[in-house]
């Protein structure tokens, strides 16, 4: 039983995330222009390009929660102050990634200290600052990670992902 | 940067799927999971499909959810099938759960379609002209056949050396150590033989069995209805993930108490603090090899505060002081508790010093074990214990301590108790008697190291990667090997006579022929002159059974890859040949002792072995047990479905050492320091504890784990954790390639800095293909041919900086942080 309390304080938490509300209403979902026509043909998944902040939106280290591709799927941009690979925007530093864990789909939560999302289901930990690498646990992948687009506004795109995400046959659903 | 898969979707396994029962093959815990299989050009809809769920939604938490990892596309009478291994929610052992391992069963599978597992075997392989090449099993196998034949004829028995893996699941199971055991123990008698992953041929917890207690009494669920579990040189959260999780997680949220006693803080003491709380949660960081110290402390709390079970040690434990004296093959007496309290009394400040653990943690722990509670009734104690102890300081009387407190505190037999191995590989043993074999068995390695033997099979072990003082051992056999391929080399044109001529002048003269069977080219079988390529669980039917004794039939869904064949048939492919060559060779008497392996199938071989000794049980029946099967011992048959026993011992009567009064025996546990040759001088003389460790995501020495992406992108080279002040001293940083050296050998790995990792102890993961730690363990073992795996000192030097590889990974702490 306490399992799914767990749950539920992931979920309270994750939607006490402050950025949250305006991250998803100012969201802009844009289709492809051929979308509708090519649906099933393609070889790959369309992603939407979805508008996740702007660079002014985020402070070094202090995580935004994000939606994306849907708002279903949730996650977290993060600014790490640091240039990493694949780090996006002009100082090669803001990330995201899924924060259902790969593990069995229970919310990951943010430890602004060592840089790392954690797993209260069964504690599994990835690595913020290494690409979503797992530190140490169950997932037999490693975060999916979004891949993000900055235009010269400074806005921040998703517009695909590196991995399947939890519970889910199809990135796209 | 980290391995990314890049699949953003995966085919729906549709409604009517073939459907499968898999025992995951890796660890003991033996998790089920579900095989879907389906045809190439099929698939389900997210309305309707495999799963009965509508996966147009998003799933919840805990929900069934097809990871890549967990897809495939196989080959299934000889057709192309996709496979979907996915983790069953209605298996008792694992609700559902997959660990990092099971959870990477399908990917794991060999594939020509998406190239997985491309180093597996998929035909006989045959010394010649300098390479191994490829041939039919009849020609290999006679090959094999002749110069075995000829060398037990002429030379006898004692001349053929053998390693076979003992274990249930991977390639082992009861159908295979049946086909190796009845060649090696019943047509020939074998005496120069050892496990896969010990020195020689016996059990790792003889004094448990002397004592009349089996290591497997409980059943899982006993965790759960617990006071205190007590885990002792063990780290289960990750080797044996879902024991953890699904049974010992509930067991604390039930209100239960942890013990861990482990020199190195570990993730499972982390996580243990999550769940019930920093409060509930003892971590006894006891000097290395000193546990036996302490449990004799534990128990001399019980006895001496009136905390022992007085009835239950008077109705069901032997009361006549010594029953068995110390002798050659007794590493210490049996008897009476009393009798052993003689020998184990240990007081609370003895012990802290000894142990380097405050007294008062010590009478904390003996309270939780065994002061009753408030209202007089007894506390329940499950047990569990593993590597840290088995391959440790004087297995014997270690485990031994660890059981005494186990029956003074009346915590076998009885629901919520137990006191049990955690386990390994799961367990298959069925083979025909080994008595002859031995007590002591031959201490394989130094007979082999001395020159013995002239022919020597290796079923699916890898010493080089595992055994103890590997350094010698890889050198000695090497050489030996090498005489052989140089005289086939040499006799290459000639015909078979000529060839099996040479091969017995070149064992004649030192040299030894090797024969290996393995699922992939191994480090040992580098020197090997026939490789016969064998299939695993579910690429044939397979029964194992768990750390509960849980058995189980984990179905064959795919076929073998290539050619090869389960072990259990390519045992009797060699008896047939023996029996063919033999009967050539004139010598009838001899060839009849290989008659009887008329086995078509894996199911034969079942057959006669496993159901003759249990004739209720067959696959038919324990197919229709599914993934939560029986435990053993079966009893019965009725209204269709197999009766077994979930707790051994309810009765009070202890049978595992034979004795006909039934009554358990306590171990005269007298402590006397390192008991292992060289051990203690080896610990003065250097400076760091090299502590031997397992990690969740590798299985056992990576044989499958070194051809898979997502594992080697995370720990390219074996992680060696360290103190950082140790690593600033010896200029050493994160990544860094370090050599582990001492008069043993050498070996090395990437420096892993670790915040929790005391000064001067070091814990490196073991039987890496890159850094075999046995190389720096020394030769010492017990009286029972028992080694201590666990208590080498080197000292550390840096060999080269990170590499791009180490670099690129996370060296951040393995602790939850929340
Ligand atoms: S815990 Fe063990 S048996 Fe279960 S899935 Fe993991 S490796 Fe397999
Ligand atoms: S759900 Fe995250 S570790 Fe299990």
């Amino acid at each position: 039983m306490k399992c799914n309390r767990l749950v539920d304080a992931g979920r309270r938490q994750f939607l006490r995330g402050g950025i949250v509300g305006a991250a998803g209403a100012a969201a802009a979902t844009v289709f492809p222009a051929q979308q509708a026509s090519a649906a099933g043909a393609l070889a790959q998944v369309d992603y939407p390009s979805n508008r996740l902040a702007n660079l002014a939106d985020l402070a070094i280290n202090e995580p935004m929660d994000i939606e994306y591709p849907d708002a279903d799927s949730p996650g977290v941009l993060l600014k790490l102050g640091e240039a990493v690979e694949g780090g996006a925007g002009p100082d090669g530093d803001i990330v995201a990634y899924s924060v259902l864990c790969p593990h069995k789909g229970w919310y990951l939560t943010y430890n602004g200290e060592d840089r790392s999302l954690n797993c209260p289901g069964h504690f599994s930990r990835f690595d913020a600052e290494a690409g979503g690498q797992q530190i140490w646990g169950h997932a037999t992948q490693n975060l999916p990670q979004f891949t993000l687009r900055v235009d010269d506004k400074g806005d921040i795109f998703a517009e695909g992902c590196s991995d399947l995400i939890f519970g889910r046959p199809s990135n796209v659903l | 940067m980290a391995y990314k898969r890049q699949i953003d979707r995966l085919p729906i396994p549709p409604a009517n799927a073939k459907v499968h029962n898999v025992t995951c093959h890796y660890c003991i815990v033996g998790c089920g999971y579900k095989a879907y299989t389906w045809p190439r050009n099929q698939q389900g809809t997210t309305e309707s499909n495999a799963f009965g769920l509508d996966l147009a939604e998003q799933q919840p938490a805990d929900g069934t959810w097809l990871a890549p990892s967990m897809y495939n596309m196989v080959k299934q009478d000889g057709k192309d099938v996709h496979l979907a291994v996915v983790p069953d929610h209605d298996c008792v052992v694992n609700s559902g759960l997959a660990s990092i391992r099971g959870g990477r069963m399908a990917e794991n599978r060999p594939s020509k379609v998406t190239g997985t597992q491309q180093q597996r075997l998929s035909d006989p392989l045959v010394w010649r002209n300098g390479v191994w090449q490829p041939t039919s099993w009849d020609d290999a196998l006679d090959l094999v056949a002749r110069v075995t034949a000829k060398i037990v004829d002429e030379y006898g028995e004692d001349e053929l050396l053998v390693s076979m893996f003992d274990h249930g699941g991977s390639a082992g199971g009861y159908e295979n150590t049946w086909g190796t055991g009845k060649l090696y123990f019943d047509s020939i008698k074998v005496k120069n033989c050892r496990i896969h992953n010990r020195p020689s041929y016996m059990s790792e917890v003889h004094s448990s069995r002397d004592m009349g207690v089996d290591e497997l009494n409980y059943s899982y669920s006993d965790y759960e209805v617990t006071d205190t579990i007590v885990i002792v040189g063990a780290n289960p959260l990750e080797t044996q993930t879902n024991l953890f999780l699904n049974h010992m997680v509930p067991g604390m949220r039930n209100g239960a108490r942890f013990i861990m006693v482990d020199p190195r803080r570990s993730v499972t003491v982390n996580a243990a603090e999550e769940v019930a709380g920093k409060e509930n949660v003892l971590h006894l960081a006891i000097n290395p090899g000193t546990d036996m110290v302490l449990f004799n402390a534990l128990l001399t709390q019980a006895v001496d505060n009136g905390w022992t079970d007085a009835d239950y040690i008077a109705g069901n434990s032997f009361q006549g002081g010594e029953a068995v004296a110390m002798g050659t093959g007794q590493p210490s007496g049996l008897g009476s508790l009393d009798y052993a309290m003689q020998s184990c009394r240990t007081s609370a400040a003895e012990a802290a010093e000894i142990c380097g653990v405050a007294e008062a943690d010590i009478v904390k722990a003996a309270e939780w074990i065994a002061k009753p509670k408030d209202d007089g009734t007894r506390r329940k104690c499950v047990t569990g214990y593993e590597k840290g102890i088995i391959w440790g300081n004087d297995n014997y009387r270690t485990i031994g301590a660890v059981v005494n407190l186990s029956l003074a505190t009346g915590n076998i037999g009885r629901e919520g108790t137990g006191c049990c191995r955690l386990g390994g590989h799961q367990e298959g043993y069925y083979r025909p008697s080994d008595a002859h074999v031995g007590r002591p068995a031959v201490y394989f390695d130094q007979h082999l190291i001395k020159g013995g033997g002239k022919v020597y099979h290796v079923w699916a072990c890898d010493h080089y990667k595992t055994t103890l003082n590997a350094a010698q051992f890889k050198r000695v056999m090497k050489r030996r090997a090498d005489m052989v391929k140089d005289a086939m080399d040499a006799a290459a044109t000639g015909t078979r006579e000529e060839m099996v001529d040479a091969i017995v002048s070149a064992v004649n003269a030192g040299g030894l022929f090797v024969v290996d069977m393995d699922i992939i080219h191994t480090q040992i079988g580098a020197n090997a002159h026939v490789i016969l390529p064998a299939c695993e669980s579910n690429e044939m039917n397979l029964t194992s059974m768990n750390g509960e004794r849980r058995l189980r039939l984990s179905e064959r869904y795919m076929d073998p890859f290539g050619n090869s064949k389960p072990d259990c048939l390519i045992a009797a492919g060699m008896a047939h040949n023996m029996e063919r060559v033999l009967r050539e060779m004139g010598n009838d008497a001899y060839a009849d002792q290989f008659k009887g392996y008329d086995w078509e199938t894996e199911e034969d071989a079942f057959m006669d072995g496993y159901n003759q000794g249990n004739p209720e049980v067959t696959y038919e029946r324990l197919r229709a047990m599914g993934n939560n099967g029986v435990q053993e011992p079966v009893t019965g048959y009725e209204d269709g479905k197999l009766v077994g026993t979930p707790r051994l011992y309810t009765d009070g009567v202890f049978t595992r050492h034979g004795r006909e009064d039934g009554k358990a025996l306590f171990c005269a546990a007298g402590w006397r320091g390192w008991q292992a040759a060289g051990k203690a001088q080896e610990e003065a003389n250097h400076e760091f504890w090299i502590n031997n460790v397992r990690a969740n995501i590798f299985w056992q020495n990576q044989f499958l784990d070194q051809d898979n992406d997502f594992i080697q992108d995370r720990f390219p080279y074996p992680f060696i954790e360290m103190n950082a002040d140790d690593m600033a001293r010896l200029g050493i940083g994160a990544g860094d390639l370090i050599e582990i050296t001492n008069n043993n050998g050498a070996t090395q790995g990437m420096a892993y800095p670790t915040d929790t990792a005391k000064p001067g102890q070091v814990a490196m993961v073991f039987g890496s293909p890159a850094g075999s730690q046995g190389n720096v363990v020394n030769p010492g073992v017990n009286e029972l041919n028992l080694p201590d795996y666990k208590h080498t000192w080197g000292n550390i030097r840096k060999l080269a900086n990170a590499t791009p590889q180490a670099k690129a990974v996370s060296f951040k702490s393995k602790e939850y942080k929340a």
